[in-house]
């Protein structure tokens, strides 16, 4: 007969040799648990959804209840009417903030001249060392795996995994795993701007030395990657150096803010495969 | 009543974790809130619930994060088992020790963590140690104030209840 030790010696190896297999069965396919990822994803993006319907719900009580509450303790009725249009105010520039956004996503849809569909971003990535979002579009709008997401101030990122019925998981292009085929506007010099965990959060890697990239130049999509459309903003140049092997060491600041996504557009095409550097020259 | 407890915490965890993640996307959020309510769970109820929340939290956390999914389940396994036996051996029931915990859980939660990423997706082991010991900190602060919340809450509103009942007891 085992004893409680032993037997909690035991669950815990099994428990871990469990999931040493799991990770194994994906580094070897790849695609070893998309169902389970599918389905959890699937079930957790109406919690998240609710979660986030909460989220603006408390806010609403908070500015149109509580704050309104505080300021009942001031004695000064005019004083009280004043801080009452003051949140009005408030509430109105905020509307009005929302819909120039919307506006320019509107803007952006018409110029780009692709199919796009708006989304909202409804949650975060649970886990704090990788950037993604999760927004409320999702295979039922049409939205596939690799569709790039872009907004008006240039590219955001890509869809990733297999999207649920209506929510899909967005890689930020500043997420250590993202990377995107770009070239500078002005030189043409193609390369590959990769996320990492620093500021400024973007890397092009693979310019070459040779290569005239100065501070400041504009960095835009190559479209070789297959997946975001050619000639879309991500940055601008903030360090370039002489690399010591053949490339150039540059840091691009995007052009996104990545701290406030609230609407994001998803472009509609399907990924083509990658095809040859064809921005440079 | 215990599994279900488990569960519920599980769950909310990874609620707050991914709306709060959602309101301040790009930056990242300095505080693990799964891995909080693992350490929470090992010290609270010993290493098997430790360890089975780990695994349960951490395999959760990895299929909605769109990553390997095993990764954060092996690192929040172990973390959850060593917390629970540690948590079993000493006496952590002071804010200090629980603090210590906390901070310790996370760090090595971290190395675990990123050392298997980094394997599995052929990149260098590079932690961003800064950014390791404020998530640490940060998870330690959330950590001590869930366990003061949970011990001390139910206290505090009785104390409250007992107030009001008395002072409506003097005004008539």
């Amino acid at each position: 007969m085992l004893d409680i030790r032993q037997r909690t010696g035991y669950l815990f190896l099994a428990v871990m040799v469990a999931q040493v297999i799991l990770v194994s069965a994906q580094v070897q396919s790849k695609s070893g648990v998309r169902i389970l990822s599918l389905v959890t994803f699937e079930a957790f993006s109406h919690l998240e959804r609710a979660a986030s319907g909460g989220i603006s719900g408390t806010r609403g009580v908070w500015d149109r209840y509580v704050a309104l509450r505080g300021l009942r303790s001031e004695n000064d009725e005019l004083k009280k009417e004043l801080a009452s249009l003051q949140v009005k105010l408030q509430e109105e520039h905020a509307l009005a903030e929302r819909t120039t956004k919307l506006q320019e996503l509107l803007d952006l849809k018409t110029e780009a001249g692709l199919p796009t569909i708006a989304a909202e971003v409804i949650a975060g990535n649970p886990n704090p060392g990788m950037r993604t979002i999760t927004i409320d579009r999702g295979s039922a709008d049409g939205v596939q795996a690799d569709m790039s997401v872009i907004g008006p101030a240039g590219v955001i990122g890509r869809v990733v995994g297999p999207p649920a019925r209506h929510a899909a998981r967005v890689q930020l292009l500043i997420d250590r795993n993202a990377a995107a085929g770009a070239l500078t506007e002005r030189a043409r010099a193609g390369g590959m701007v990769v996320g990492m965990d620093a500021d400024p959060p973007l890397r092009m890697e693979l310019v070459s030395n040779l290569a005239d990239v100065k501070v400041g130049d504009a960095v835009i999509a190559s479209g070789v990657d297959g997946i975001y459309p050619k000639g879309f903003r991500i940055g601008r140049v903030e360090r370039s150096e002489r690399g010591n092997g053949l490339y150039r060491t540059i840091t691009v600041r995007p052009s996104v803010d990545f701290s406030s996504l609230e609407e994001v557009l998803v472009v509609l095409v399907p990924p083509r495969p990658a095809t040859r550097d064809e921005g440079s020259k | 009543m215990k599994t279900l407890a488990v569960l519920l915490a599980l769950a909310g965890a990874l609620v707050l974790q991914t709306t709060l993640a959602g309101l301040m996307t790009g930056g990242r959020l300095a505080v693990n809130l799964v891995l909080v309510a693992v350490v929470y769970l090992a010290l609270a109820y010993g290493p098997v619930t430790g360890m089975l929340a780990g695994a349960a939290g951490g395999l959760a956390q990895d299929a909605l994060a769109g990553a390997i999914v095993g990764i954060g389940g092996l690192s929040k396994t172990l973390v959850g088992f060593l917390v629970g036996i540690l948590g079993a051996q000493f006496i952590v029931s002071t804010a200090l020790p629980r603090f210590v915990m906390f901070v310790s859980a996370t760090l090595l939660h971290e190395l675990v963590f990123q050392a298997l990423d980094a394997l599995l997706q052929s990149r260098g082991f590079a932690p961003q140690y800064m950014a390791v010991l404020f998530q640490a900190v940060c998870n330690g602060v959330v950590g001590v104030a869930a366990f003061l919340i949970v011990e001390n809450g139910p206290d505090v509103l009785a104390r409250r209840r007992m107030r009001r009942a008395s002072f409506a007891k003097r005004r008539f």
